[in-house]
């Protein structure tokens, strides 16, 4: 299926995720936040999230600012 | 708010330094751990951004936050509305296991000054879901009061709009704001160099917010540690209290037993 990731298409199997697309994504968890659809998905639903295709998937992370 | 020239209290946790380091602008993560030692600062911000536009990934400015032993304070940088600002400040907490947050809504693309209405709105909501929120406001005393109204943690206005260096363009305002909330007052925004932040304390603020002044100045370590100096001489100078300005000159060598020559 079909997803948005940080405003880019990205092909992903059926029925990913929220935890495992971060571990692809980021390769990290620490500092690491998730929308989906415009909102925020916590940590601790990530490994029982599954994302729909067309989801818009935004991973951030810690950067330099003011 | 406090007496004491070094440590005041923000959202319940007593800081020794007066200082505020933003970590933005800074050419490389050595220089800047080297500005946030010499700086003296407890607590920095940081911002979110997608894990791709951050270069070598995110670990590395969390690991260095970590290795000097600061507090860090999130921020919602580039947020136009109160709507996206809140969900910043909730994925801010989920990053970083912080209620902490510097909320910004920017009302004006080139001046980067806030938009007053979101920005109350957004903070009124964070605080009833429980975070402490530390806005980043204009210099205008009647919004900085509706703002700790709502149970703000700290008022912080800008001296000038983001990174202009242009100092503080109202003093009496900023003054002003000192009388009219009961919240710690940072100015945040604007300082161009060590004066300008002495300025700030000897206004009154509680501390100061600067990023730029020294993440961009040519010496980023210099410039950190003369912001630490200059930020405990305006505070101590804020308690010293200064002399009245005069017109004339009053002598300070006595008139009485010049000789007759």
């Amino acid at each position: 299926m079909e997803l948005t990731v940080n405003g880019v298409e990205r092909s992903v199997r059926d029925g990913v995720t929220v935890a495992e697309l971060v571990r692809d994504v980021s390769g990290q968890e620490r500092g690491v936040a998730v929308a989906v659809n415009g909102e925020v998905v916590p940590r601790t639903g990530w490994p029982a999230t599954a994302l729909c295709g067309g989801d818009q998937v935004e991973v951030l992370s810690a950067a330099q600012g003011g | 708010m406090d007496g004491e020239p070094t440590g005041f209290e923000l959202g319940g946790v007593r800081f020794g330094s007066r200082l505020i380091l933003g970590t933005g602008g800074a050419a490389n993560l050595h220089v800047l751990e080297q500005a946030i030692r010499a700086s003296g600062t407890e607590l920095v911000t940081l911002a979110l951004r997608r894990v791709e536009a951050v270069p070598g990934r995110s670990g590395g400015l969390l690991d260095l936050i970590d290795r000097c032993g600061v507090r860090l304070l999130p921020n919602t940088a580039g947020c136009y509305t109160a709507g996206e600002a809140v969900k910043v400040a909730r994925l801010a907490r989920d990053a970083f296991d912080t209620d902490w947050i510097k909320l910004e809504v920017i009302g004006d693309e080139r001046t980067l000054l806030p938009d007053g209405v979101e920005l109350l709105r957004a903070a009124e909501e964070l605080v009833d879901d429980g975070f402490t929120v530390l806005p980043y406001t204009s210099d205008d005393p009647v919004l900085a009061r509706r703002l700790a109204d709502v149970g703000c943690a700290a008022v912080m206005p800008a001296g000038a709009p983001i990174g202009s260096g242009l100092g503080i363009n109202n003093p009496h305002h900023i003054r002003l704001i000192r009388q009219h909330v009961d919240v710690p007052v940072i100015l945040d925004a604007g300082i161009g160099t060590a004066s300008d932040a002495a300025l700030a304390m000897e206004l009154g603020c509680d501390a100061v917010l600067l990023a730029s002044a020294v993440t961009r100045a040519a010496d980023p370590v210099a410039m950190a540690t003369a912001m630490r100096y200059a930020i405990e001489a305006g505070r101590l100078a804020h308690g010293a209290g200064r002399i009245p300005r005069r017109f004339h000159a009053l002598a300070s060598t006595p008139h009485e037993g010049r000789p007759d020559l």
